[in-house]
C-alpha cells in the first residue's frame, strides 16, 4: 500500500478511536453538573454519592482522551506535514485556543473534581466541575471550527503559488462562525450530550434489572432519560439544519449521503437501502420528493446529483450513504428509547417493561456509533479535498515520510489501541459490577460541612 | 536582537511554553524515572499520588506547545515533526504508557497488574525524557535540511552522540527535579530514601552538565556564537551555572523548597541559553546553513501571530492564576484516601 492509504487509515483509525472518549468525557460532564446541582439542592445524599460514582467513570473516559489526544495533536505533522504548512496560519490558532481554553481549564480543574472531595467546600467543588465540564466544551468548539475550515474554509486569502501556496487568514470572527461551523458544533454537542446521558442510562438499567443499588439507579436513570430525550430531539433539528448547510457549501457529500447521481427536482429520499455504484442508482425503498422538501422545504426543488460533478471531485459514495443512514437511523432509534423509557417513567411501569431495560442496557453503544458513522460520513464525504475545494487529500502529505514507516506506526498503534480498549472496557465493566459505593451516601471532610451548619438551623 | 517584533515574541512565547512543560511535566517524568526504585506498594502508591492531581495539568503544557508551534510556525511544525516521525511516534508510546498506567495501576490488586503497569509508568517516562533530549539535542547541533525546507536525514541519523548525550543529561535532569519534589511531598521512611536518590541525582546531574557544556563548547561551536558576540549575554550562563550549584548547597540544608526553586531556575536558564543561541534559527540546518528555518521564513503571517498574540495575553494569565490556585489546594505532603491512585 501506499503513503497515501496507509496514512489515510492511521488518521481514520486514530481519530475514531480518540472519538470515542471526548463524547463521553462531555456528556458525562453535563450529567456531573446536573448531578452534583440536584445534590447541593436536594441535600439529599444520593445525588452525592451518584456523582463520586460517576466521577470515577468520568476518569476513566478522560485519562484515555487525553491519551489519544496528543496523538492526533502530533499527527498533523507526522503525516500531513505539506497540510500543515498549507493550513498552519489559519488552523493553527484555533488548536492553539483550544490548548488555552480548554485544556487547560479541563485538566486543571479535574484535580479538584477528582481529588478535592474532602479539600474544598461543596460550592468550591461544584464550581470545579462545571468548569470542568466547561473545559470539555470547549475543546469541541475549538476542534470543530478548526475542522469545519476544513469542510467550508472561511475568513482566509491564499498567498504563494505552486509548493509555497498557503491560506492566511483575513478575519478571524469568519473562520470562527464559518457557514458549518456553528451548525456543526451544535450537532455535535447534542451528539455528545446523548452519549453521556444513554451511559448513565445503561448502567442504571443493568441495576435495576439485578435489583442491586435501586434508590440510585432510579434517579439517575430518570436524570438520563431527560437529558437523552432533550438531547435526541435537539439533534435531528440541528441534523436538519447541517444537512441544508451541507446541500448548499458541499453538494457532492449531499448527493453522496443520499446516492443521488441525476439531478432532479422532486428528489427522492432513500428510507433503506444500498447504492449501487455500477449503475448509478439506489436500490431500496424511497420516499419521492422529501429529499427535496427536507433540503428546500419544497418538494418539486431541483437537488444537484453526482453525474453533474467532474469525476475526479466525487467523494465515495457507498461508504456516505451507508454511514450517513446509519447515523439517521440510530438516531431515530435512540429518540424513540428516550420517548418510550420517559412514557413509561412517568406512568411508573418501567419495572414491569424489563425487554425496555435490556434494550437500554445496550443503548450506550447507539450513539457510540452514531458518533463515528457521523464523521465518518462528514470525513469521507469531504474527499477528495483535505480542504474543500482548495487541496486535494494527495497533496496534503508529508514529503518525507516513506510507505514503510507509516505501515510501522500504523501497526504499533493497532496493537496498543486495541490493547487500551480492552483495558478500558474491562476496568468500565469492574467499576460498575463494583457499583455506588455505600460510604458515599456520607459525605465527609470539608464537604460535610455545611450539612453540620444545617442541624443548627 | 534589536528590535521587538511579533514573530520574535512569539519565538519567546513558545520557548515560555516549553519551558513551563520541562519545569512542570519535568518533575513528573523525574517521579516516574524514580518509580521502579521503590519497592514496596504502599511507597510507589504515595510516588504515583504524589503528582496524581497535576501530572495532566502538566502535561497540556506540551499540547498546548505544540499547538503554538504549530500556528506561529508552521514550517517548523511540519519539517520537525515528520521529520523526526519514528521519533515521535515512540515519544507518544511512551506517553500513553504512562498516562494510562497512572490511571489503571490502583484499579487492581494483583501484584502483576500492578507490576505490569509500575514498568509502564517507569519506562514511559524514562523513554518521554530521553526522546525530548534527543530531540533538543539534535535541533541544537543542526540537522540536514533541503532547498524545500524539508528533512533530509534519517530515523537512525538521529542518534548521533551529541544528541544523545542531551538526552541523558535531560533524564538526569528530571530524574534530579522529580526526586527533590519527592522530597517535599513524603515524610517517613520514602521520605528519607527519596533524599538519598536526590543526592545521587544531583550528582548524576552535575557531571552530565559539565560533559555537556564542555562537548558544546568544543563540538557544537555554533551553540556560542550569540554569547560571543553579545558579552552580556554571558550573565545567563553564569545565572544557570549559580542555579546549578544553588542545588546541593540548599538542599543539604535543608531548604528543599529552594532547591527545588533553584532546579526549576537551572531549566528555565538553560532554556534561555539554547534559545538565545538558537536565535533567529528556530532549526538550524546543518551542513547548509542557507536553509535554516528561522522566524521569518518559517512564520505564519502577522495577523495571525498578533491574534494569538491577543489570545495569548487573555487566556495565559487566567490559566496560572487558576493554576496556582490548584497547586496551593493540593500543597503539601500526600495523604491518602479512597479517590486516590
Ligand atoms: C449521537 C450521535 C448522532 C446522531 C444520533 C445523529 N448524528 Fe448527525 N452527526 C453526528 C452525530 C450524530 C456527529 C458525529 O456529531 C457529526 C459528524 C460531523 C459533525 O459535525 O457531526 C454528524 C454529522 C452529520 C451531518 C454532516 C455534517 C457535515 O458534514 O458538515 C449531517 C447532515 C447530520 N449529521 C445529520 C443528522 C440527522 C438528520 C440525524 C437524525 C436524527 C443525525 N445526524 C443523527
Ligand atoms: C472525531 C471525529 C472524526 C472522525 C471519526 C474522523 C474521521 C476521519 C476519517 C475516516 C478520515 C479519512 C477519510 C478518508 O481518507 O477517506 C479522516 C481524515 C482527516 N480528518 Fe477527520 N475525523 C474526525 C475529526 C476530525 C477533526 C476534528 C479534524 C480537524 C480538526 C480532522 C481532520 C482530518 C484530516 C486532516 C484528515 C486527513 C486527510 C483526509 O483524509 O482528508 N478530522 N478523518
Ligand atoms: C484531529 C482532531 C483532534 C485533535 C488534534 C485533538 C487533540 C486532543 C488532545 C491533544 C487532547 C488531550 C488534552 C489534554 O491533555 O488534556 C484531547 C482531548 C480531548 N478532545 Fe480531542 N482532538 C481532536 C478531535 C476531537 C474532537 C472531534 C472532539 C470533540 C468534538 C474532541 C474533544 C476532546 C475532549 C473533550 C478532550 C478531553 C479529554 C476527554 O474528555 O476525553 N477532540 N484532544
Amino acid at each position: 500500500m501506499d503513503v497515501l492509504t496507509l496514512s489515510r487509515i492511521q488518521f481514520g483509525l486514530t481519530i475514531g478511536f480518540h472519538y470515542i472518549y471526548p463524547p463521553l468525557s462531555i456528556g458525562l460532564g453535563m450529567m456531573l453538573v446536573i448531578m452534583e446541582g440536584c445534590w447541593l439542592k436536594t441535600k439529599n445524599p444520593v445525588y452525592h454519592q451518584m456523582a463520586k460514582f460517576w466521577t470515577n467513570v468520568f476518569a476513566l473516559t478522560f485519562a484515555l482522551g487525553v491519551a489519544t489526544g496528543i496523538v492526533m495533536e502530533f499527527e498533523f505533522g507526522t503525516n500531513w506535514a505539506t497540510y500543515s504548512r498549507y493550513v498552519g496560519d489559519v488552523f493553527g490558532s484555533a488548536l492553539a485556543a483550544e490548548g488555552i481554553f480548554a485544556f487547560f481549564l479541563e485538566s486543571g480543574f479535574l484535580a479538584v473534581l477528582l481529588f478535592g472531595w474532602d479539600k474544598v467546600s461543596r460550592k468550591v467543588h461544584f464550581f470545579s466541575t462545571c468548569m470542568v465540564c466547561l473545559g470539555a466544551h470547549f475543546s469541541a468548539v475549538w476542534i470543530t471550527v478548526a475542522n469545519s475550515f476544513m469542510q467550508t474554509p472561511a475568513g482566509f486569502h491564499i498567498v504563494g503559488q505552486g509548493m509555497h501556496a498557503r491560506a492566511e487568514i483575513t478575519d478571524f470572527w469568519a473562520l470562527v462562525f464559518s457557514p458549518s461551523s456553528m451548525d456543526r458544533l451544535f450537532h455535535t454537542l447534542c451528539g455528545a450530550w446523548a452519549t453521556g446521558a444513554f451511559l448513565v442510562i445503561s448502567v442504571s438499567a443493568f441495576y435495576l434489572l439485578k435489583k442491586k443499588y435501586e434508590d440510585f439507579a432510579r434517579r439517575s436513570l430518570r436524570i438520563g432519560l431527560v437529558v437523552a430525550l432533550i438531547a435526541c430531539v435537539l439533534q435531528a433539528i440541528s441534523g436538519d439544519i447541517s444537512a441544508r448547510g451541507v446541500a448548499k457549501h458541499q453538494p457532492a457529500k449531499l448527493a453522496a449521503f443520499e446516492g443521488l447521481y441525476n439531478t432532479e427536482s422532486n428528489a427522492p429520499l432513500a428510507l433503506v437501502g444500498y447504492v449501487d455504484e455500477p449503475d448509478h442508482k439506489v436500490v431500496g425503498l424511497e420516499a419521492p420528493g422529501l429529499l427535496s422538501f427536507l433540503v428546500y422545504h419544497n418538494p418539486h426543488a431541483t437537488v444537484e446529483g453526482l453525474d453533474d460533478i467532474p469525476p475526479q471531485d466525487r467523494p465515495p459514495v457507498e461508504s456516505c450513504f451507508l454511514f450517513f443512514h446509519g447515523m439517521v437511523a440510530i438516531g431515530f432509534l435512540l429518540l424513540f428509547i428516550a420517548i418510550l423509557g420517559c412514557f413509561f417513567v412517568w406512568r411508573n411501569k418501567l419495572m414491569e417493561n424489563r425487554w425496555l431495560l435490556w434494550i437500554m442496557v445496550f443503548s450506550v453503544l447507539g450513539p457510540e456509533i452514531a458518533n463515528q458513522f457521523g464523521w465518518f460520513a462528514a470525513e469521507v464525504g469531504r474527499q477528495p479535498w483535505i480542504v474543500y475545494g482548495l487541496l486535494r487529500t494527495p497533496d496534503g502529505l508529508s514529503a518525507v515520510v516513506r510507505a514503510n514507516t507509516v505501515l510501522t506506526s500504523l501497526i504499533l498503534f493497532t496493537f496498543i489501541y486495541f490493547l487500551l480498549f480492552w483495558v478500558f472496557v474491562y476496568l468500565l465493566n469492574h467499576k460498575i459490577q463494583h457499583g455506588p459505593h455505600p460510604d458515599d451516601l456520607v459525605p465527609h471532610g470539608k464537604l460535610a460541612l455545611p450539612e453540620n451548619l444545617i442541624q443548627y438551623q | 536582537m534589536n528590535h521587538l517584533d511579533l514573530n520574535t515574541i512569539w519565538f519567546v512565547l513558545v520557548g515560555v511554553l516549553f519551558t513551563g512543560y520541562a519545569v512542570l511535566d519535568g518533575f513528573d517524568l523525574g517521579i516516574g524515572a524514580l518509580h521502579l526504585f521503590t519497592r514496596k506498594d504502599e511507597e510507589r502508591r504515595i510516588m504515583l499520588n504524589s503528582i496524581g492531581p497535576v501530572w495532566d495539568g502538566n502535561e497540556v503544557w506540551l499540547v498546548t506547545g505544540g499547538g503554538a508551534l504549530f500556528a506561529a510556525f508552521p514550517n517548523v511544525y511540519a519539517t520537525v515533526f515528520s521529520g523526526f516521525y519514528l521519533a515521535f511516534v515512540l515519544l507518544l508510546f511512551a506517553l500513553i504508557f504512562r498516562a494510562v498506567a497512572i490511571e489503571f495501576r490502583s484499579k487492581q490488586p494483583m501484584r502483576w497488574w500492578r507490576q505490569m503497569w509500575d514498568i509502564g509508568f517507569a519506562a514511559g517516562s524514562i523513554v518521554s525524557a530521553l526522546l525530548i533530549g534527543v530531540a533538543l539535542g539534535n535541533i541544537a547541533e543542526g540537522i540536514p535540511i533541503d532547498a524545500n525546507g524539508e528533512f533530509a536525514g534519517s530515523f537512525l541519523g538521529l542518534l548521533k552522540p551529541y544528541p544523545l548525550l542531551i538526552g541523558i543529561t535531560t533524564v538526569a535532569l528530571f530524574m534530579m527535579h522529580g526526586a527533590i519534589y519527592g522530597v517535599m511531598k513524603t515524610e517517613g521512611a520514602l521520605h528519607d530514601k527519596l533524599r538519598g536518590w536526590a543526592t545521587n541525582s544531583i550528582i548524576f546531574f552535575v557531571i552530565c552538565a559539565a560533559t555537556t557544556t564542555m562537548v558544546t563548547l568544543l563540538y557544537v561551536p555554533h551553540m556560542a556564537g550569540q554569547i560571543k558576540n553579545h558579552p552580556w549575554l554571558f550573565s545567563i550562563s553564569l545565572a544557570n551555572m549559580l542555579s546549578i550549584a544553588n542545588i546541593p548547597r540548599e538542599f543539604h540544608r535543608g531548604n528543599d523548597w529552594l532547591a527545588f526553586l533553584s532546579s526549576c531556575a537551572t531549566m528555565a536558564t538553560l532554556m534561555m541559553l539554547f534559545g538565545i543561541d538558537q536565535y533567529p534559527n528556530l532549526v538550524f540546518s546543518q551542513p547548509n546553513p542557507e536553509n535554516s528555518l528561522n522566524i521569518y521564513n518559517a512564520a505564519s503571517s502577522q495577523k495571525t501571530l498578533g491574534i494569538m498574540l491577543i489570545i495569548a495575553c487573555v487566556g495565559v494569565p487566567i490559566v496560572l492564576a487558576y493554576t496556582a490556585c490548584i497547586y496551593w489546594i493540593f500543597r503539601g505532603k500526600v495523604k491518602m484516601d479512597r479517590m486516590s491512585y
